[in-house]
């Protein structure tokens, strides 16, 4: 639903699908300050918060197209120092999930999609991480095909990396779980 | 032999099969039989909550349900990644009803939404920690850092586990077994995280403040409860060596490696030859 304060309708998409109402936030700071990755960021969570408060399309846009959005490492600190408890991390996931949705992602951040992407796709052919099929996939997916080279043998001398995969039997509930999370 | 509820998650399966090893080994001193949690799934961790938040509840969701079937009232979670997904999900779905529904009917199973999770610490605390004491045959008396990280303390409001910027029931434990905690400033801070291998460098950066920090204050061992932050601080040395301009030596032990040595579990009965950088005991 649009309000009159909402011209473009992304705030109360927002609201509705996260919880978050951007105008409760002040712009202390506390979020930038925490944040264990905001000086890699375009834009640190507290001007993230403030681009959304513009409700300006083209701000929102931006944000989609940002590399804070995948940079955000999740780790709560935001959250936790918020005085007004606002769930900056949610709102993370639910731009990450516009940015691919609308096809601006950011094209430095790719290799992090294209993980999560490798990550989801293993769990989804045998339920369990196979890490081996992990960073096999990736490789492909990126072509950084010498990366870690060092470190997978030892991890495999110390027994670290299985071979064999492990897989979930009920394939048929672990299908269906993908399938109509996909639709939503 | 008293019986609960494991869900060992894909960590220690793989990378962090010694964060398994010891966990069981340690309960087996204490007469307990952590039971797997049958063909359990991977919870997603933090792939599917990042692109995909229906998939990010509806793993979680299967595992609590299967739980539940196999009449499981309580589980033990090790990793503390996936002690926060399991946690967060039975949260999010006990609050929204709608969503329980949708997601019961997905993963095609009940969802009563009452399952105890804990993680490492509450689990020792609870079954463990009053008999400790009396079962330590070598005390660990090592200066230590205890790292707790992002996922065992955050969201405090969901997890409502321990202080949030300054926890304290690894501290309490380590002391249990003749360890001495030492105060530092990364208790709580983030190592990096699922960027190991997307971005390494700043896994590098991040891991390296806090290994610097641990050397800094004297410890001689970082104690840690979640396999995310041990292979990131241990398996990624030699790039938190090259970020920091200098050779650290620090070793990085599970909290159950750790506990296990001090009631006697042999070196390879707690998998440390497993760990990158060695600790030498």
């Amino acid at each position: 639903m649009q309000t009159t304060h909402d011209k473009s309708g992304y705030l109360s998409e927002i609201r509705s699908a996260t919880g978050v109402n951007v105008s409760r936030c002040y712009q202390c700071g506390k979020c930038s300050a925490g944040c264990a990755v905001a000086d890699e960021m375009d834009y640190p969570p507290s001007l993230t918060m403030r681009m959304l408060q513009t409700n300006d399309v083209t701000h929102y846009h931006q944000l989609l197209e940002s590399e804070t959005i995948w940079l955000c490492v999740s780790c709560q600190n935001c959250l936790s120092r918020c005085p007004m408890e606002i769930d900056i991390p949610r709102l993370m996931d639910y731009l990450r999930e516009k940015s691919i949705e609308e096809k601006q992602v950011n094209k430095k951040s790719k290799y992090i999609l294209s993980f999560h992407r490798a990550f989801l796709d293993s769990i989804k052919y045998t339920g369990r991480l196979y890490e081996i099929g992990l960073i096999a996939d990736y490789k492909m997916r990126t072509f950084k095909i010498l990366q870690d080279m060092d470190i997978a043998p030892k991890m495999f001398a110390k027994g670290k990396l299985p071979i064999i995969p492990e897989r979930v039997k009920n394939k048929k509930q672990l299908n269906t779980i993908f399938k109509e999370s996909d639709k939503k | 032999m008293m019986e609960i509820g494991f869900y060992p998650g894909c960590s220690l399966k793989g990378s962090s099969s010694e964060y398994a090893q010891s966990t069981l080994a340690l309960a087996k001193v204490f007469d307990i039989s952590l039971v797997e949690i049958e063909d359990w799934n991977c919870c997603g961790a933090t792939a599917a909550h990042n692109i995909n938040h229906e998939i990010a509840v509806a793993l979680p969701a299967r595992i609590l349900a299967l739980a539940e079937k196999q009449g499981l009232t309580e589980i033990v979670v090790p990793c503390a990644a996936c002690y926060n997904r399991l946690t967060v999900t039975q949260h999010e779905l006990n609050s929204d009803p709608d969503l329980k529904a949708r997601v019961a009917k997905i993963v095609q199973m009940p969802l009563s939404g009452r399952i105890q999770i804990f993680n490492v610490m509450q689990f020792i605390e609870k079954y463990i920690a009053d008999r400790l004491e009396e079962k330590i045959i070598k005390p660990f008396e090592w200066k230590v850092v205890c790292y707790y990280g992002c996922l065992l303390v955050r969201p405090h409001n969901i997890l409502q586990f321990d202080r949030l910027e300054d926890p304290q029931s690894m501290d309490v434990l380590m002391r249990k077994i003749g360890a001495v905690p030492l105060d530092w400033g990364y208790k709580t801070e983030c190592c990096g995280a699922g960027f190991s291998v997307s971005r390494t460098e700043v896994v590098a950066k991040l891991s390296g403040k806090i290994v610097k920090d641990a050397e800094e204050r004297g410890a001689k061992a970082i104690i840690v409860a979640c396999p995310m932050c041990q292979s990131n601080l241990d398996m990624r040395r030699s790039h938190i060596d090259h970020y920091l301009q200098q050779k650290t030596h620090i070793p990085v032990l599970f909290i159950t490696q750790a506990i296990g040595l001090a009631v006697g579990l042999k070196r390879e009965e707690v998998g440390l030859e497993k760990l990158f950088v060695a600790a030498e005991v």
